[in-house]
């Protein structure tokens, strides 16, 4: 020790005092650690105490993913169960554009090895510009299996594009039903904001489709289905790793139509290539057997969205392919409407049956001149034979002395000038032409007043009248009917495909017309003479059941005072229209029904015969033969 | 025999402090159990992380078996290579991730900043033991620069973390030789004065790291998605945890780097607030034993050395709880003696061996 110092006092208490001090410092940094460490345990407490509820709340948010289960939408029958509409399963190809760097770039590189046409370029862009950019869009659907298998090797460098398996809805009748069936589509914003006010948007969480038109619009609450849950737990990539809980989905119920698709067919070809519309009615209980407008579209392209240029054509044509003429589309009844006019007229108690006029073929008025379509006049005419032979001047005067508001009131009876409720949408009111209706109608004084020589043209079925087939075979089905009247419905019933429970639409009575049966039966008898020996004899000439019918024509273009018609010197448009109203069998008709034939010229000649093959396949099952296609 | 083999229990323990080597098994067991869970029950990590431990180990025993005299010789030489490598990384190194941190040495790599976490202490501990005699603050300025040289090269790779763990545990050494506090407050206002020079000269990406901390949600996808989801994993812990193996967001992948720098997340989401306390209890009997012995070393090398090895080790863990608990930004520091990988282990035992042969070589020094 002595020799480490010279003064070993002082160098003990020395290094004492430096050893003191180092401790005092270690001490310090003991201090600084218990410090720290006391700082992280108050950041444990905070986050695992404290904010606990809140990170289990983000950590069960992180793990559990809710996933939708879209149902399977119910399917579309006919009376028969043949399917309109039905679900089958196969690949997309969806690409997610939120996903993917180039989107030319991954389209150029599919179509390298999957086909991909410039329509589902097309359709794909347009689907874009509607969508946001998180969501799977379809760049190619119904894939192959081999294009899958394609597919599947190439997935890799097409990161954002999946294959995807999903229900398509088909329409396996095509435009036959395009109208009365419609399509469904994919839900655009305004559906959504629809489906949100209406609180049924949590139920569309994994649906890409809603009914757009026809009965999968208006019936999309049935076909539709309840939407099942899945609760997956998910890793940070987002895959599945097991699922937690699954509520199934519950399918759409299934729609069975009063609608005969054989009968719709034999109505659809035996237009030929005309344009028009026909409606069959059963008037005991206002079911729709026959519901056609020709042309109709392919409502299979309006599925994953049409492409532009596909649209254009269809929404561009001059034959309208896209209008249902059937219950958008509005006529002048022409001579269909003088049954109805007739039955006015015993309503009132302004003719008798058996009172006759003498015709000379023209009704003068005003200083006018109001031909009849027979020159030389049909000599005396009573009620029947004003009917039977559709004498025109019998109506100018019948016309004249009845006056258009108790007209009006009167056809206001059989549904005409108001919407049927068929349930389906985009009904037409067409014109029921009245003192009332002309000063709402129009705006300039002069305009507004009703003028007397207005109401001569309306007596047979012209001026301003304007009615759908629809209205007019449901106005034909009440008479059938004798006056009782049902509201129109394409769909028997709603059927759970699960219970099997039946929900029927019920026929509803809509009203008793509250007519004199007498009165009925001398119209009916007149309409049996028209197939009989009249205006309809040629068209039904050996029809092995009796039935009652009406022919019309409905003028497209005014023609001038002195002039005749002549169909050849008359461009196609602006031909006249043929309608045919009938019932069958006259003692207990089972259908009503009423023909528009677009620019084809005389009822009888035109529209009659469609008539004719209509009956004769419901009521005989007689499919007409092939030769007869353009007679 | 029994003479025998009484003769090799005392040449394998002579130098082993009891009390540091049963506070390292129970982390390390700890470390396995948690590991085990990261790993999805996988045993192959598991497996390995058990062989690290015990060469690890190995190494602790050699080391603690080296008289402190010994090492307090090899200071400056090893000093001095660490020196000449970093300068060698800044010339010829290897760019990974961006950053030149590593240096091709014939057949394999190395990163020296790794060796200067040891070395440093040394040094500087060599250096004021030295100086023991007349320490004056021109010595404390030399210490100063012998720790900003390979501190500055380090930054410059650019390694922030190691920079300023290399920092910390050069101050450690310069505080506990006794730097004036005068001194301390004065660096302490420049060091606060100087804050925007310095946030002028990082990187981008570490100025990031900062600015994420500060609102990890700026960037949820991007730098905040390691600290969001660590995050959500200590607090959905809760106060008894989710229990052993069934943490969701350690077992779905929602932590990244989680057998690694965030395995921390795991134990806590798992074993909950009462996890967290014996995890820091533990820690803090582990650094209690290494104050102890620190108090009592004999030689100031020996004081300085074992300071700086023992609060070095607590900042590690500090600094890793830290980051993964979201107070500090994320940097790559390993938890000691839990995370998965041999090196980090390997030099924690180092310093603990180190710790071992001080506290058992004083009485041979003393007689």
């Amino acid at each position: 020790m002595s020799e480490l110092s010279i003064n070993p006092g002082i160098e003990i208490r020395d290094s004492e005092r430096e050893l003191d001090r180092f401790r005092r410092r270690l001490a310090i940094l003991g201090v600084f650690v218990l410090t720290l460490f006391g700082l992280l345990f108050l950041r444990f407490f905070y986050l695992q105490v404290i904010q606990h509820g809140h990170y289990s709340t983000l950590a069960e948010a992180n793990r559990i993913s809710i996933l939708p289960i879209a149902p399977h939408r119910g399917i579309i029958v006919d009376r028969n169960g043949i399917q309109l509409a039905h679900n089958y399963s196969a690949y997309t190809l969806e690409i997610t554009p939120s996903k993917v760097q180039s989107l030319e770039d991954t389209i150029d590189g599919l179509a390298a090895i999957i086909e991909i046409t410039p329509r589902d370029r097309r359709r794909f862009r347009k689907l874009l510009e509607e969508s946001k950019s998180f969501e799977s869009l379809p760049i190619r659907t119904r894939l192959s299996d081999e294009e899958i298998a394609r597919f599947a090797v190439h997935r890799y460098r097409f990161p954002g594009v999946e294959a995807k398996a999903r229900l398509f809805r088909q329409y396996p009748q095509g435009e036959m039903f395009s109208h009365v069936v419609g399509h469904i589509g994919r839900i655009n914003q305004r559906e959504v904001e629809q489906l949100e006010k209406d609180g049924r948007l949590a139920n569309y969480r994994g649906s890409d489709y809603i009914g757009k038109t026809g009965l999968e619009q208006s019936y999309e609450k049935f076909l539709h289905g309840t939407t099942g849950v899945e609760e997956v737990e998910v890793d940070s990539g987002g895959r599945a790793v097991r699922t937690l809980s699954r509520t199934p989905p519950v399918s759409g119920n299934n729609l069975v139509l009063n609608l005969d698709a054989k009968l719709q067919e034999v109505a659809y070809n035996a237009f030929g290539d005309r344009k028009g519309a026909l409606v069959a009615i059963d008037p005991a209980t206002g079911g729709i057997l026959a519901f056609v407008s020709k042309p109709g579209f392919d409502p299979n392209l309006f599925v994953d969205g049409i492409d532009p240029q596909s649209w254009s054509e269809l929404n561009g044509s001059p034959d309208k392919p896209l209008l249902n003429r059937a219950s958008a589309g509005t006529y002048p009844p022409g001579s269909t409407f003088k049954p109805f006019m007739a039955l006015a007229a015993l309503f009132y108690g302004k003719r008798t049956p058996q009172q006759t006029i003498s015709d000379p073929g023209y009704f003068m008025f005003g200083g006018h001149r109001f031909r009849d379509d027979k020159v030389d006049g049909h000599g005396l005419v009573d009620m029947y034979k004003s009917i039977v032979v559709s004498c025109d001047t019998y109506y100018y005067v019948l016309a004249n002395d009845l006056g258009i508001d108790p007209i009006a009131r009167f056809m206001a009876l059989f549904g005409f000038g108001s919407r049927t409720g068929i349930d389906i949408a985009g009904e037409a009111t067409g014109v029921l032409p009245s003192t009332e209706w002309k000063a709402r109608r129009f705006s300039r004084p002069e305009q507004k007043k009703w003028y007397a020589g207005e109401t001569i043209s309306v007596g047979i079925g012209q001026g301003y009248n304007n009615y759908t087939p629809l209205q007019l075979a449901s106005a034909m089905a009440t008479l059938a009917n004798d006056g009782v009247m049902f509201r129109p419905h394409i769909v028997n019933y709603i059927e759970d495909i699960r219970t099997r429970d039946k929900q029927l639409v019920e026929p509803t009575p809509l009203r008793n017309l509250g007519i004199k049966q007498e009165h009925i039966q001398v119209i009916k008898q007149a309409l049996v003479g028209v197939n009989k020996e009249g205006t309809g004899a040629r068209a039904f000439a050996d029809a092995p059941y009796t039935s009652g019918g009406k022919t019309g024509t409905a003028q497209v273009i005014a023609i001038k005072q002195g002039e005749k018609y002549v169909e050849s010197r008359v461009a196609e448009q602006h031909r006249d229209h043929a309608l045919f109203i009938a019932y069958a069998p006259a003692d207990k008709p089972t259908i009503a029904l009423a023909v528009v034939s677009e620019n084809s010229g005389f009822g009888a000649r035109a529209a009659a015969p469609v008539a004719r093959k209509v009956l004769d396949y419901h009521l005989l099952g007689k499919l007409p033969a092939a030769t007869d296609g353009k007679n | 025999m029994p003479f025998l083999l009484r003769r090799l229990y005392r040449f394998m323990t002579a130098h082993i402090d009891g009390i540091l080597l049963s506070g390292i098994l129970l982390l390390m067991f700890t470390g396995l159990l948690v590991l085990l869970s990261a790993s999805n029950g996988s045993y192959a990590r598991v497996s390995g992380q058990l062989m690290n431990m015990l060469v690890a180990l190995g190494v602790m025993w050699l080391f603690a078996n080296i008289p402190p005299h010994f090492l307090m010789r090899l200071a400056p030489p090893l000093f001095v290579l660490g020196c000449a490598l970093l300068v060698g990384v800044a010339l010829f190194g290897d760019v990974v991730n961006g950053a030149r941190r590593w240096l091709h040495v014939g057949v394999t790599r190395i990163q020296p900043s790794e060796l200067m976490k040891i070395a440093l202490p040394l040094m500087l501990a060599w250096y004021f033991n030295r100086n023991e005699a007349s320490l004056k603050l021109r010595n404390y300025f030399g210490a100063a620069l012998m720790l900003a040289f390979p501190v500055a090269l380090i930054a410059r790779q650019p390694d922030l973390g190691t920079a300023l763990l290399i920092t910390a545990s050069g101050c450690y050494v310069i505080f506990l030789a006794g730097l004036s506090w005068r001194v301390i407050a004065t660096l302490f206002v420049a060091g606060l004065a100087s804050l925007p020079f310095l946030w002028s000269a990082l990187h981008d990406y570490q100025r990031q790291r900062i600015m994420t901390l500060l609102d990890p949600t700026s960037d949820p996808l991007g730098a905040g998605y390691h600290t969001i989801q660590s995050t959500i994993a200590v607090g959905s812990g809760g106060i008894l945890g989710k229990g052993w193996m069934n943490g969701t967001q350690t077992h779905l992948d929602f932590i990244p780097e989680r057998t690694t720098d965030f395995i921390f997340a795991v134990y806590a989401e798992e074993f909950g607030l009462l996890g967290n306390a014996v995890l820091l209890a533990m820690l803090l009997f582990l650094i209690g034993r290494a104050m102890v012995i620190t108090a009592n070393a004999p030689t100031l090398f020996a004081r300085l050395l074992a300071g700086a090895i023992t609060l070095t080790f607590f900042t590690y863990a500090f600094v890793n709880i830290g980051m993964v608990s979201g107070i500090l930004p994320v940097v790559g520091v390993p938890l000691p003696l839990i995370s998965y990988g041999g090196t980090s282990l390997v030099s924690i035992c180092l310093g603990f061996g180190i710790l071992m042969s001080i506290n058992t070589h004083k009485k041979l020094v003393q007689t």
